[in-house]
């Protein structure tokens, strides 16, 4: 029987094993390249196709967690090999299989030099995020949240951009900072209660003080992921001069590690830290909102405006989660996903016309909606996602987000809405100055239409943009329960407070 | 004080290393001058080692001790012996086929090894004052002379000096701090000071004394403020002994730290946490940030073995059984990441010339790409990044720490690991990131692949195998706590 197959453990671990196999090839330097392009393609192609066990045989009216697999690791010590998803982690696992293959793909000729080192590392960063999304254990959960480090410090520096060294090590050592400190508190979390299995945590209930140091320690981590205003400056730099590929997946399913593990940790295993920090979130984030569309709006690197799009929408996500409203962290979850298809999608679009003129200046461009039509047609349906136009599935995200923020403080949600107007705003402007009006540089006028392979990679995430949007019930169905469950144990953790009083 | 035939058991593999090193004065006597001869010593010393490593293993644990309890064999001094021997086969192996001629060619070399090794061995056992500063001295004077052992060049001759000079003063150290110990005590075992501390309160002069000892150990671990010995010494010393420095005689010095703390200073452990937390901090600021300027790659590693060190004794400063069982594990893990990293650093030619400067790395992902990806995993292991060994060695010895209610402590030891991930990173990225100049040689010995391989394959799998290392640590810790 499938169900009996230990499908999580298969997804988390069959791209590592394609890395393996990568490793031991030999041969000619062209050949080797190009088996290992389509190794690569076929492992992750055939990784996203298992992963869909998952979304058949998940069950969403179920309470807990699914596809549950234990094994002894460190006997004894409460230190388990645990895996599960729930219908928070499921979309994510599944996001992180669908935009696998497809970063391969976007890199199929852009990656000239070392092409089966490029492939390993991305083979290994997909083992740690299906890996991370799917621990149950909060040992687990850290092996991979800090695993992903290595290819993508690797991926940034290698094949990256001019100032890729800077980058790299910005990005490396501000999020190796940020997960330090949430280390700590891990340990003294495994301190407290003797295991390191997240169900557990998240039933123990922690001393409101202890509380406290712990949710600082684990926003440390999480608000650097996010990433949060003001430490959010490694993400433009990274963005930059990372390949393509290598952003969409930065921006596809890294950023989505914080919200993920304010939902997963911060928020079920701190849920009075939390209700007292919420207004903190809530200045930052709207000061990311902000703050950030304005920086975008001063942009003249494509790049660097998408990534500061990025963290704007992030506020928009960080805003959902802590008004500890369903729709707000329905909203939150659902903006989670669509960004993380929208932007990738975004992403790639720059680099499609990075790989036909070598620059992303906005200004290098113009008018190149005359020469490429099709492309066009796709970059436009991206960015009104981007800006949340009703029927597509950055609309649901942020409706939602609205209708959760307006029901925590009508400020909160006049903020947020104007974060809206100002993201609409940059994006209309950007596709203005890159698309539309005369051609007046000439190489723009001799750029290529795009081919079957961009157009492979933009079909499936277009198609999948538009069924959230006019179907959301999709996803929210999934993930209700589960978003229900974190509620609760918020809610009973407030009774019992007022209790005490 | 009899003679027991039945002591001589529980100390076979150092009777047997013992004898093994006057063998091997013959040899190395009358076996002729020269490289043929050196090799021919450092295989039969390889060998022995093997053999020691067998003996060791198969005998099993000995409750009781030996000599009159001078000598403990428990399971702590098997684990902690058993990494000594491996680190030390390792570094030895490393030796054997020297790639240039200013490597070290002399038979007498892994003669000294082989008792600087069973000084290191009797460390780990030693239950009482008068064997703790025999195994000192004998670890010491043979190291002091093969720091010393390039005789042509100056680096070397100076790096032996000063060794020799501070280690002096550090064994001066410790020598008046256990005599003040022994006043106080009016014995010199570790159960006999264990059972005074217990009955009595403390006058200052012993706190003096335990200061002192400690202080003395701090230098032999090279733990800051008593690091200053360390770059020069790493740097100066041909590049073999380097290797053996950064693995073995650390190892055995923090042994001996912890059969002093838990077992002599056991009921005590308010007194010296303070200043093992103290050491513990200033090493691993010392460690990460003076990496930072380094440009040889030698001296960089001296700073990163202060580091360690610092880890390492964050766990020992929480004074509770998991503080051992962590720095039991980090140990484990440092000595495959030394082994693994000095097999490298071994390699490091430029036309038949070492290239030790850290530049010399540029672009060796390209030139050799296994290396690099040798040195890539070694890197990423001793900044402590999961899933690699070094990030577990963190885990426990933090853990402990945080158990023990120091959590500010393990707050400065994972912000400096953050500082420390910084250099470890420039290699990488002089690895990966840059172009080479001009390639390093080519070619290497099968003893630096062996060792290579060994050692990545134990990091990378060190997560398997944890759960048995960890059982056979906490049996250690046990043992060690026993004698409290």
């Amino acid at each position: 029987m499938i169900d009996d197959w230990p499908i999580l453990t298969i997804v988390t671990f069959l791209p590592l094993l394609g890395a393996l196999f990568l490793l031991m090839v030999r041969g000619e330097d062209e050949v080797v390249a190009q088996n290992a392009r389509h190794v690569t393609l076929w492992v992750t192609g055939f990784t996203f196709l298992v992963s869909l066990a998952l979304l058949i045989g998940f069950d969403a009216e179920l309470v807990g967690y699914q596809f549950e697999e234990r094994a002894e690791w460190l006997s004894g010590t409460g230190i388990a090999y645990y895996m599960g998803v729930d219908g928070i982690s499921m979309p994510f696992v599944l996001l992180s299989t669908f935009l696998t293959p497809l970063a391969v793909l976007a890199s199929w000729r852009a990656i000239k030099v070392r092409v089966r080192e490029y492939m390993i590392a991305f083979l290994v960063l997909e083992t740690m995020m299906v890996g991370m999304f799917s621990s149950l254990d909060m040992l687990m959960f850290y092996l991979f949240f800090e695993g992903v480090l290595i290819p993508m410090f690797i991926i940034i520096g290698v094949w990256g951009g001019a100032r890729r060294v800077y980058a790299a090590f910005k990005f490396f050592l501000y999020t190796l900072l940020g997960s330090v400190l949430m280390l700590v508190c891990m340990l003294a979390m495994y301190v407290e209660v003797g295991t390191t299995s997240i169900p557990a945590l998240s039933a123990h209930s922690f001393a409101v003080g202890m509380q406290t140091w712990l949710f600082l320690g684990f926003l440390a981590s999480f608000a650097v992921k996010v990433p949060m205003w003001p430490v959010h400056t490694w993400l433009p730099d990274a963005h930059v001069e990372a390949p393509t590929a290598g952003s969409m997946i930065l921006a596809g399913v890294l950023l989505k590690m914080g919200g993920y593990g304010f939902i997963r940790f911060s928020l079920p295993m701190f849920p009075e830290a939390s209700e007292m920090f919420a207004p903190l979130i809530f200045t930052l984030s709207i000061i990311a909102v902000i703050y950030t569309s304005l920086v975008a709006l001063a942009q003249s690197d494509m790049k660097k405006l998408i990534a500061y799009s990025s963290v704007a929408h992030m506020g928009f996500v960080t805003i959902g989660i802590f008004t500890l409203t369903e729709q707000g962290i329905a909203g939150a979850m659902f903006q989670m996903i669509s960004h993380g298809l929208v932007s990738a999608a975004l992403f790639f679009c720059v680099g499609v016309i990075y790989d036909r003129l070598h620059t992303r200046e906005i200004s290098a461009y113009g008018g190149v909606a005359a020469v490429m039509p099709r492309y066009a047609v796709f970059f436009m349906f991206m960015m009104l996602a981007s800006v949340g136009l009703p029927g597509t599935s950055g609309f649901v995200g942020e409706m939602l987000v609205l209708v959760g923020a307006w029901k925590a403080s009508s400020w909160l949600a006049f903020f947020t809405a104007t974060g809206l107007v100002l993201g609409a705003t940059y994006m209309l402007w950007l596709y203005r100055r890159v698309m539309f009006g005369a051609v007046v540089h000439d190489n723009v006028s001799s750029m290529e239409r795009i081919n079957a392979r961009e157009f492979i990679i933009f079909l499936p995430i277009t198609v999948l943009v538009l069924w959230f949007g006019v179907y959301p019930a999709s996803l929210l169905d999934l993930m209700a329960t589960s978003i229900q469950t974190v509620l609760d144990i918020v809610a009973s953790s407030s009774v019992s407070l007022v209790a005490q009083n | 004080m009899a003679f027991d035939m039945m002591d001589i058991v529980p100390a076979l593999p150092e009777i047997f290393l013992s004898g093994l090193a006057l063998v091997l004065v013959l040899v190395a006597a009358f076996g002729g001058e020269g490289a043929r001869n050196a090799r021919r010593v450092t295989r039969l010393a390889l060998a022995g080692i093997a053999v020691a490593l067998l003996l060791l293993v198969q005998a099993g644990p000995f409750t009781d001790g030996a000599f009159g309890g001078m000598f403990a064999a428990d399971s702590f001094s098997i684990y902690m012996k058993t990494l000594v021997l491996v680190g030390t086969f390792a570094a030895l192996s490393l030796s054997l086929r020297p790639l240039g001629p200013d490597d070290i060619n002399k038979p007498e070399f892994s003669l000294l090894i082989v008792l600087a090794l069973v000084g290191m061995m009797l460390m780990i056992s030693a239950d009482d004052l008068l064997s703790l500063y025999m195994g000192i001295e004998l670890q010491s004077l043979p190291l002091y002379v093969v720091a010393a052992m390039r005789t042509n060049s100056l680096r070397s001759s100076e790096a032996g000096l000063k060794y020799f000079l501070l280690g002096a003063l550090s064994s001066g150290m410790l020598l008046y701090g256990a005599s003040l110990v022994y006043g106080f005590c009016g014995t010199t075992a570790f159960s006999g000071i264990a059972e005074t501390l217990a009955a009595g309160d403390l006058p200052a002069v012993f706190i003096v004394g335990m200061v002192f000892m400690l202080s003395g150990l701090a230098f032999k671990v090279s733990a800051a403020p008593f690091h200053m010995w360390t770059p020069d010494v790493y740097e100066g010393s041909p590049t073999p002994v380097t290797a053996l420095f950064a693995i073995a005689p650390k190892v055995a010095a923090m042994a001996l730290t912890m059969r002093l703390t838990y077992g002599a200073f056991g009921q005590i452990v308010d007194q010296w946490s303070q200043v093992l937390v103290a050491l513990s901090i200033a090493s691993m600021a010392v460690g990460a940030l003076g990496a930072i300027m380094q440009t040889d790659i030698k001296r960089m590693m001296a700073y990163s073995s202060i580091a360690h060190m610092g880890y390492a004794l964050a766990g020992l400063a929480a004074g509770t059984q998991a503080g051992a069982t962590g720095v039991m594990i980090y140990m484990a893990g440092y000595v495959f990441m030394g082994a693994g990293t000095f097999s490298i650093i071994l390699l490091m030619r430029r036309d038949g010339q070492a290239a030790t400067k850290i530049n010399d790395l540029k672009g060796l992902s390209q030139t050799h790409p296994m290396l690099a990806v040798g040195l890539l995993v070694m890197m990423f292991s001793m900044a402590g990044i999961p899933p690699l060994a070094g990030f577990f060695g963190k885990w426990y010895v933090f853990l402990a720490a945080v158990q023990a209610g120091l959590v500010p402590l393990a707050v400065v030891g994972v912000v400096m690991s953050v500082v420390g991930a910084f250099y470890y990173l420039r290699i990488i990225r002089l690895m990966y990131f840059e172009e080479a100049d001009a390639p390093l040689d080519g070619g290497a010995p099968t003893a630096n692949k062996f060792v290579l391989g060994i050692s990545m394959a134990v990091i990378l799998l060190f997560f398997a195998g944890l759960s048995s290392l960890l059982g056979r640590a906490e049996t250690a810790s046990i043992a060690l706590m026993a004698a409290q």
